[in-house]
């Protein structure tokens, strides 16, 4: 490697033209001809790996029943009530429009719905609000009471007081057109409701549904992309001159970083990668993690200047100096990304892979690129530099203060650590998004008015052909309905036991004593042959039952609940239904679950992958810094980072999902670097420089002190950006990233040396005399 | 109900021009005439419906259908399986320029009721066959327009565009292939009310009755949105019944065996 450095400060103009050939050739994998070629996954099933069980559960039940994705236009008129002749008017022009959308199968509202009722012996079905009709006042009056009592429409898609409704459009998506399909319905949803709303402006529209969520992960990660990235790299490049004094230096090393962001994205082209929301934080992690390296080379060549060297020697020496832990820290920073590879969620597998290239690709220019351009640019030292004598200061409190700064920093970190119980699992995917994100507030405003957005659907299968005819089967279902409306969170049970109810009902004579279950099999299926009879385009009973008619789907909405109240109430009818002893089975899935799980999931895998690369990390640590008593030591400032940070999430917010749960892996080899940077010029002092213990971390703080604290701040800055990101899964992941990266360095520069004097006291007396000899920074850092 | 339907050709790329207009309505007027003078016909067929997944259910029917000059059809299905549903008896007047009356006997209740809606283009008990779908062809219901002429398995066709006059239709417009000798349909594709395509009906078995009505023994729906399927196969077709009016009338469902 060291050839390899000297040719590119001999021959800078090779190295610069082969970096050239490199990214070009990189780049291509990210195009086809001038055609961006990786594709974005706007569907929110990406966070889920194709083997997750949950996901499957729930792909079957679409397979069985209809698969369908659908956008919600939420309709909420100022007067507080939907049934006025100019709000109807709207919902049913609107219900009319919505069947032009591309892909649309079908469209459900309030006055489309097909409202069924008997008149002497004829059975009547018709839209609730037929277009052709004048609707007087009395007219209004009798839908709103048809409307307000239907319970296929209150709390499914209209509130219970009639003050807001739903257009409900449902979409069949063909699998491979998902990506393309679903911004254009977006767009193409979002123009029409804007144009309502210019047309009436006395009520409210918005959108909600699964495919207007899926849509704005996309939207927010192109919003991400295009502001966080610039306003990142200008955070670095303002830091970098205030930290280096060198404009040249911080334009090459901006430079450097962004060479290292373009060819990792073209490589993962080449790879067949593939794009979604999670992933598009890669680059500010590239970015962030690749200043270290040049920081690292610029402050060392900042102090051979000032010492008097000449250029090419400086470059030389600080390129050459910094190789082993430069190298040392990416492979350790790789390989705690790479530890993500133990997540559920594919995004987050990605995201790791990708920040791993990203890494070894920034060591490999920072050895590279940065000397020959370093070479060819000149690069103005300012003579002044504070920064050490600060730094100098500190490690002499540290040292005199040790016990009680060990005291102090212990009893912190263990009460902080003991709050980690504190913390919920919660993966509410509506609250994925940020309050600022249209999506959100449809989505709340339909949870707070009309029904809640967590749902469970349970398939009862009968286990015969032909089963759901059997009103023992069916009364078996309705009881259990009962029981499940009985619970505090129900919103809203779809099921076809109302149906066939009132088509009992319908057949004689709307006698509301016939509002029941008929009593033999060729009734309910005669109802049902009925029902398939009379039902609209765009609708069969398959959203009910099976093919076979062995098995019916029940939904049940819910009032918003977190994971862990999911999971118990998954629980909860899970034992119900087996103390019910029947000779039926039950299968529940949705979404809402596959979220609900994921979160638990994926910690325990991350905590497993984190382990097994911490256990590597330390046996390298042991390797290269070759004493196990060091190496061992490391675990300590290495693992309870995350311990208090977690801790301290705790006695923040308390609420964990899936974005924190990568978190483990993205800090792990960033605290392992700070970690590693501190010990091996600590172990160094002590091996090679026959320095006691105090001297040692006094070293350690003058050679490297600086550079983690200036890297540090960087790495916090830009995760900080990566935290104002609308997608929660993404801030969170910034925000935790944060914390626990400058929770680490403040262990790595208080607990870490009090321990480590605290241990050395029982072996070796310290002497503060002599070390006050010898704390003169610079004669340190020549020795280097 | 089942007679064939027949279907008019039509064009898509440049306004259609009087003249194709004419030729669409003199082929689907010749379709019509073809397939007239039957008077009644009677027929077991069965219908099997699938999903994408390959799940599948089977209903068994007879269909008695009545040719009622210048109006549409009238028939009667009787359902003989699913066992639960046998003996259920549907009634259907079509009618050209007015909405279908329906009536359903329903044996478990011994009751009938007339069915009122506008629902024709509702799916038939669950399968890809709209109502519209199974009802007779009548020159009245469609605008025509001739396209081109094309070939299917190397018989010649026409291609004629339908555009439903009645406003209740599911389709913005049908384009059918008529077999350019027999005058019969032999494929048609249904598009939706926004014009994507929906489904396709291929038409195949034909054989040919009192040497002069050709009849589909297989006709298979495709929906292209949904990837469910339904085929309909028919066993066999007897004309020349005695039957009348009166057999179709909704009072005496209850006695129809």
């Amino acid at each position: 490697m060291h050839k390899l450095v000297m040719n590119s400060i001999t021959r800078p103009w090779t190295t610069i033209l082969f970096t050239v050939v490199l990214i070009l050739t990189s780049t291509m994998g990210a195009f086809q001809g001038f055609t961006w070629s990786i594709p974005f996954k706007n569907d929110y099933k990406v966070f889920f790996r194709d083997d997750n069980s949950y996901l499957n559960d729930f792909l079957n039940l679409q397979k069985t029943y209809t698969k369908s994705d659908n956008v919600a236009i939420v309709i909420a008129p100022n007067s507080g009530t939907v049934f006025s002749k100019d709000v109807l008017q709207a919902i049913g022009e609107l219900t009319e429009q919505s069947w032009q959308f591309e892909h649309s199968t079908r469209v459900d509202s309030i006055t489309n719905f097909q409202h069924s009722y008997a008149e002497q012996d004829t059975i009547i079905i018709e839209d609730l609000v037929p277009l052709d009709i004048s609707l007087t006042e009395a007219r209004i009056k009798q839908i709103s009471q048809v409307a307000l009592k239907e319970p296929q429409l209150v709390k499914s898609i209209l509130a219970e007081d009639g003050s807001s409704t739903v257009v409900n459009i449902t979409f069949t998506i063909p699998e491979a057109d998902m990506t393309e399909a679903v911004p254009k319905i977006a767009n193409a949803t979002e123009l029409v409701v804007n144009e309502f709303a210019s047309r009436y402006p006395n009520i409210d529209f918005m959108l909600s549904g699964i495919v207007t969520m899926n849509n704005s992960f996309q939207d927010i990660a192109i919003a991400d992309t295009a502001t966080r990235i610039p306003a990142m790299l200008l955070l670095v490049l303002v830091l970098l001159s205030m930290l280096t004094r060198s404009v040249s230096a911080s334009v090459i090393s901006l430079f450097i970083i962004i060479v290292s962001v373009v060819t990792t994205i073209g490589i993962w082209g080449w790879l067949g990668g593939e794009l979604s929301s999670p992933t598009t934080t890669a680059p500010i992690a590239i970015l962030t993690l690749a200043v270290s390296d040049c920081v690292h080379v610029i402050t060392s060549y900042i102090k051979q200047i000032r010492q008097g060297n000449a250029k090419s020697a400086a470059i030389e020496h600080s390129i050459k100096s910094n190789i082993r832990p430069i190298f040392l820290t990416s492979v350790t920073t790789a390989i705690g990304f790479l530890t993500m590879n133990f997540s559920d969620s594919p995004p987050f597998v990605d995201l790791g892979n990708l920040v791993a290239i990203g890494v070894m690709l920034a060591f490999w220019f920072t050895i590279t690129l940065l000397p020959a351009l370093m070479t060819l640019f000149p690069l103005e030292v300012s003579k002044k530099n504070r920064n050490y004598e600060l730094m100098d200061l500190f490690a002499s409190f540290v040292i005199r203060y040790y016990k009680r700064i060990f005291f102090i920093t212990s009893i912190i970190m263990l009460s902080a650590i003991i709050q980690l119980p504190k913390n919920q699992l919660d993966d509410d995917f509506v609250e994925y998004f940020d309050k600022s994100v249209p999506f959100r507030a449809a989505a709340n405003f339909m949870e707070a008015n009309i029904a809640g957005m967590t749902t469970l659907e349970l398939s009862f299968n009968s286990g015969k052909a032909e089963g759901i005819n059997d009103p023992k089967f069916l009364a078996f279902i309705d009881q259990f309905q009962i029981w499940l409306s009985s619970l505090e969170y129900t919103d809203h049970i779809n099921s076809i036991t109302h149906t066939v109810k009132r088509l009992n009902m319908n057949m004689h004579g709307d006698d509301p004593s016939f509002y029941r279950l008929p009593e033999s099999k060729e009734q309910v299926a005669q109802y049902i042959l009925l029902l398939e009879m009379s039902l609209p385009i765009g609708l069969d009973t398959n959203n009910l039952l099976n093919v076979d008619k062995s098995a019916t789907r029940v939904t049940v909405t819910f009032q918003d609940l977190t994971s862990n109240e999911t999971l118990e109430l998954e629980n909860l009818i899970k034992t119900r239904f087996e103390s019910l002893n029947s000779p039926y089975q039950l299968l529940i899935a949705s979404p809402s679950l596959m979220f609900s799980h994921i979160g638990a999931t994926n910690i325990m895998s991350m905590l497993e992958g984190s382990t097994t690369a911490l256990v590597l990390i330390s046996m390298l640590l042991i390797l290269a810094l070759r004493s196990v008593k060091i190496g061992l030591l490391s675990l300590i400032p290495n693992l309870t980072p995350a311990a208090v940070a977690f801790g301290v999430w705790a006695l923040y917010s308390g609420e964990v999902g899936l974005g924190l749960s990568v978190v483990l892996g993205v800090t792990l080899g960033i605290i392992v670097d700070d970690t590693v940077h501190f010990l091996t010029r600590y172990q160094h002092a002590r091996k090679e420089l026959r320095y006691n213990a105090q001297d040692a971390i006094r070293y350690a703080f003058n050679v490297v002190g600086t550079a983690l604290t200036t890297t540090t701040l960087i790495l916090i800055a830009g995760f900080l950006v990566m935290a104002t990101s609308s997608l929660q899964v993404n801030s969170e992941m910034g925000l935790m990233t944060a914390i626990t990266i400058s929770i680490a360095l403040l262990i790595d520069f208080l607990f870490l040396p009090s321990l480590i004097l605290l241990l050395s006291k029982s072996s070796k007396s310290g002497n503060l005399a002599v070390s006050n000899t010898i704390a003169e920074p610079n004669g340190k850092i020549s020795k280097e | 109900m089942l007679k064939s339907i027949l279907i008019c050709s039509l064009a898509l790329v440049s306004l259609p021009s009087a003249s194709q207009n004419e030729k669409g309505l003199q082929i689907s007027i010749e379709q019509k005439a073809r397939n007239s003078g039957w008077n009644s016909v009677y027929s077991k067929f069965k219908m099997i419906l699938e999903n994408p997944s390959g799940d599948k259910s089977v209903r068994e029917m007879r269909l008695k259908t009545l040719e009622v000059d210048n109006d549409g059809d009238k028939s009667l299905i009787i359902f003989d399986r699913p066992n639960d549903v046998k003996g259920t008896v549907f009634l259907n007047h079509s009618h050209i320029n007015d909405a279908d009356e329906q009536w359903l006997y329903l044996p478990a209740l011994k009751r009938t009721k007339a069915i009122a809606s506008r629902n024709k283009s509702g799916p038939f008990v669950g399968s890809e066959f709209s109502f519209e779908d199974l009802s007779s062809f009548e020159v009245g219901k469609y605008q025509f327009t001739y396209l081109e002429s094309d070939k299917i398995d190397g018989i010649e066709v026409f291609k004629v565009e339908q555009v439903p006059v009645d406003k209740f239709s599911g389709y913005q417009k049908r384009v059918a292939w008529i077999d350019a000798s027999r005058y019969i349909p032999l494929k048609i594709e249904f598009y939706d009310r926004k014009g994507s395509p929906l489904k396709t009906l291929i038409l195949s078995e034909y054989k040919l009755h009192l040497d002069k009505f050709w009849r589909a023994h297989t006709m298979q729906m495709n929906n292209h949105q949904t990837g469910k399927s339904t085929t309909l196969i028919t066993e066999n077709f007897e004309f020349n019944l005695d039957l009348s009016i009166q057999d179709f009338a909704s009072r005496r469902l209850n006695k129809v065996r």
